[in-house]
């Protein structure tokens, strides 16, 4: 196996709250990303997707801090001086924000907007750089990218100005892409179409993605692999063509199950019983136990470890026991 | 020709009447004082005591000081000197308390704590009274006066900056600036302190307002620009021509004082986007209105109609 783009280790993340005291976000996030690989990260708000999505390019607020290991082509993110991180930022991730209207800079231009990196860091001339610029804004569907160029951002659609917060990650030709639910601003037609544009651009570049969404289903569509979060953890890990027979964690269950079906009328949606909590906000043992149909008082006081479990890791204290009784009821 | 009919079109619609009125005037006065050796009909310090408070005549358009100097051509000059001095002050002061204002909104914490709680505390020192304590220590003069202004005016400019920039420091553009891998530099210089520079341009504008004024001051009491020199604020203190009647000598100047402080004040807050107090505010014509005009404000209309 090759050596991994990105490693997240034990990464856990506290923020310190106005009484003095501290309280948990992340709690011991283990990832793992191959170069090329692209990876879905799910989950509900609050789960702590973006929140690691933040750690990992070193934008937590300033009362969060991180522990733990984040290793980008083995290098410690957590230990970079300004130099190595500024570095790091440049040509190592790439990151595309959920709403590109508050990520752009207002009264700039979209040409200045997508050269101003390859002019300033990395000694691209001027004229050189709007013309990359403007291929990729061809390349990302955009018609008349002269004219875009020449444009500001409250004169383009929603849509328009994602394709060009893609285009301008994609001209950092980074190895990691960090895709923070980047169409949940958008409608879903062009939801759709932004989707395909960053999938197909990723892959023919080669470049490695974590892929942030609450959408089960588009990261499936995208990613080789999906995690699923749930309070600040981890609670599934599987690949994608797998994930729709082999889930077997109760809350990825229950998020298949909560879905629209296209062919079935269903009075009502099933849902997840109670609101999804913060890492904070759960007591020592499984997170998701309140709301756990297959709960037990075991569940409540202690944490479940990660495990191997038909062919994915589930933190399940009881995900055989669940597995044997879903089997049988199929049967 | 279409492109500078719209940059008017906008100037129009920002600055409103009152500050494109303002803006007329302060050109006025900036281009006199510019032009002045163009402009002045006569040598401003160029005294002939026969025309020693001479009335308004061809010679002197309008009339003479009490050794004969052409009063006009005072007013004129003088505008140079009173320009300078709040020119400077503003200008020293936005050098120093620009930096210091990125500086404590980009890093926050103790370092903004320190910085703004040294802004309160020279705010709270009058700049008249440190101009004249720095006078009484290094004798009079404009330079001593504009150093000790340039300091106290230092907060006034430098905590509507660093509100300003902490504003825009949590914007979310600033965070995806920094992942693109800039440095602290370039995103505060050139997007955080670009955006906000309206703001700066109208506080900075009202500075030299008060400036002008705490300038005048202090030459009128004969702490700043000395005696034979042509300014507003020494031609005020002419207490002599007062007490002998001719009272224009003083009116004059001090009415340049007042209106291009008025004028100051308004384009800087028009600038900064303040919007005029109601009596300011232009009246729409009633129904006259062509319709293109009207569209913005349909419903007042039809309900005035109605």
């Amino acid at each position: 196996m090759t050596a991994p783009l990105l490693e997240l280790s034990g990464l856990t993340v506290d923020v310190a709250t106005e009484d003095g005291g501290s309280r948990t976000l992340l709690d011991g996030v283990d990832l793992s990303l191959a170069p090329g690989e692209a990876l879905g990260l799910v989950g509900e708000s609050g789960s702590g997707k973006s929140m690691t999505m933040r750690a990992v390019t070193r934008l937590l607020p300033r009362a969060a801090s991180a522990s733990g290991s984040i290793r980008f082509e083995g290098a410690d993110v957590l230990g970079m001086n300004a130099g190595e991180l500024r570095r790091y930022r440049d040509g190592g991730v790439g990151l595309v924000f959920q709403d590109p209207r508050a990520h752009i800079n207002p009264t700039r231009r979209i040409g200045a907007f997508l050269t101003e990196a390859l002019v300033r860091n990395r000694g691209v001339g001027r004229r050189e750089a709007l013309a990359r610029a403007a291929a990729v804004l061809a390349e990302v569907g955009i018609d008349d990218p002269q004219r875009r160029l020449g444009q500001y951002p409250h004169e383009v659609s929603g849509g328009m100005l994602q394709r060009v917060m893609i285009a301008s990650v994609l001209l950092a030709e980074p190895r990691l892409i960090l895709a923070d639910e980047p169409t949940t601003a958008l409608d879903v037609t062009i939801q759709r179409e932004v989707v395909a544009i960053l999938d197909r651009l990723r892959r023919e570049r080669g470049m490695g993605m974590v892929f942030i969404t609450h959408d089960l289903d588009l990261a499936l569509a995208v990613c080789g692999r999906v995690a699923v979060m749930y309070a600040g953890r981890i609670v599934e890990l599987r690949s994608a063509d797998t994930l729709h027979e082999r889930a077997a964690h109760p809350y990825t269950l229950g998020l298949l199950g909560s879905r629209p079906s296209i062919d079935a009328r269903a009075e009502r949606l099933s849902a997840i019983p109670g609101r999804p909590v913060s890492a904070f906000e759960s007591g020592p043992g499984c997170a998701f136990a309140p709301r756990c149909s297959f709960a037990t008082a075991g569940c409540e006081s202690e944490p479940p470890a990660p495990t191997e479990f038909d062919g994915g890791l589930v933190r399940c204290a009881r995900v055989e026991e669940i597995h044997a009784a879903r089997m049988e009821a199929k049967a | 020709m279409n492109r500078t009919k719209h940059l008017w079109k906008r100037l129009n619609t920002t600055l409103g009447r009152s500050g494109m009125l303002s803006a007329a005037f302060l050109a006025v006065v900036l281009l006199a004082a510019i032009l002045a050796p163009l402009v002045a009909p006569a040598d401003p310090n160029q005294s002939s005591l026969l025309d020693a408070y001479a009335g308004p005549s061809g010679a002197h358009l309008l009339g003479a000081d009490g050794i004969g100097r052409d009063l006009l051509s005072r007013l004129i000059f003088g505008a140079r000197t009173s320009l300078l001095g709040p020119a400077l002050v503003v200008g020293v002061s936005l050098l120093l308390g620009i930096p210091l204002a990125l500086l404590a909104s980009w890093y926050g914490g103790w370092v903004d704590g320190v910085i703004a709680r040294v802004f309160d505390l020279v705010y709270a020192l009058p700049g008249l009274l440190l101009a004249v304590l720095t006078v009484a220590l290094f004798g009079p003069g404009l330079t001593p006066a504009v150093v000790a202004l340039s300091i106290a005016y230092i907060p006034f400019l430098a905590r509507i900056v660093r509100a300003a920039a902490r504003q825009q420091r949590v914007s979310p553009y600033v965070d995806a600036l920094a992942v693109q891998g800039f440095g602290v530099l370039r995103i505060t210089v050139r997007h955080i302190l670009r955006n906000i520079v309206p703001v700066v341009v109208g506080q900075a504008a009202i500075a030299f307002g008060y400036a002008l004024l705490d300038l005048a001051s202090l030459s009128y009491l004969g702490l700043a620009v000395q005696a034979p020199t042509a300014d507003w604020g020494v031609m005020v203190s002419d207490s002599d021509a007062l007490l002998k009647g001719y009272w224009f000598q003083v009116l004059a100047p001090g009415l340049l004082i007042v209106l291009t402080v008025l004028a100051l004040t308004v384009l800087g807050a028009r600038i900064s986007g303040e919007k005029p107090p109601g009596y300011l505010r232009r009246k729409r014509p009633a129904q006259t209105a062509a319709p293109a005009d009207a569209s913005g404000n349909d419903r007042t209309t039809v309900g005035a109609a109605a």
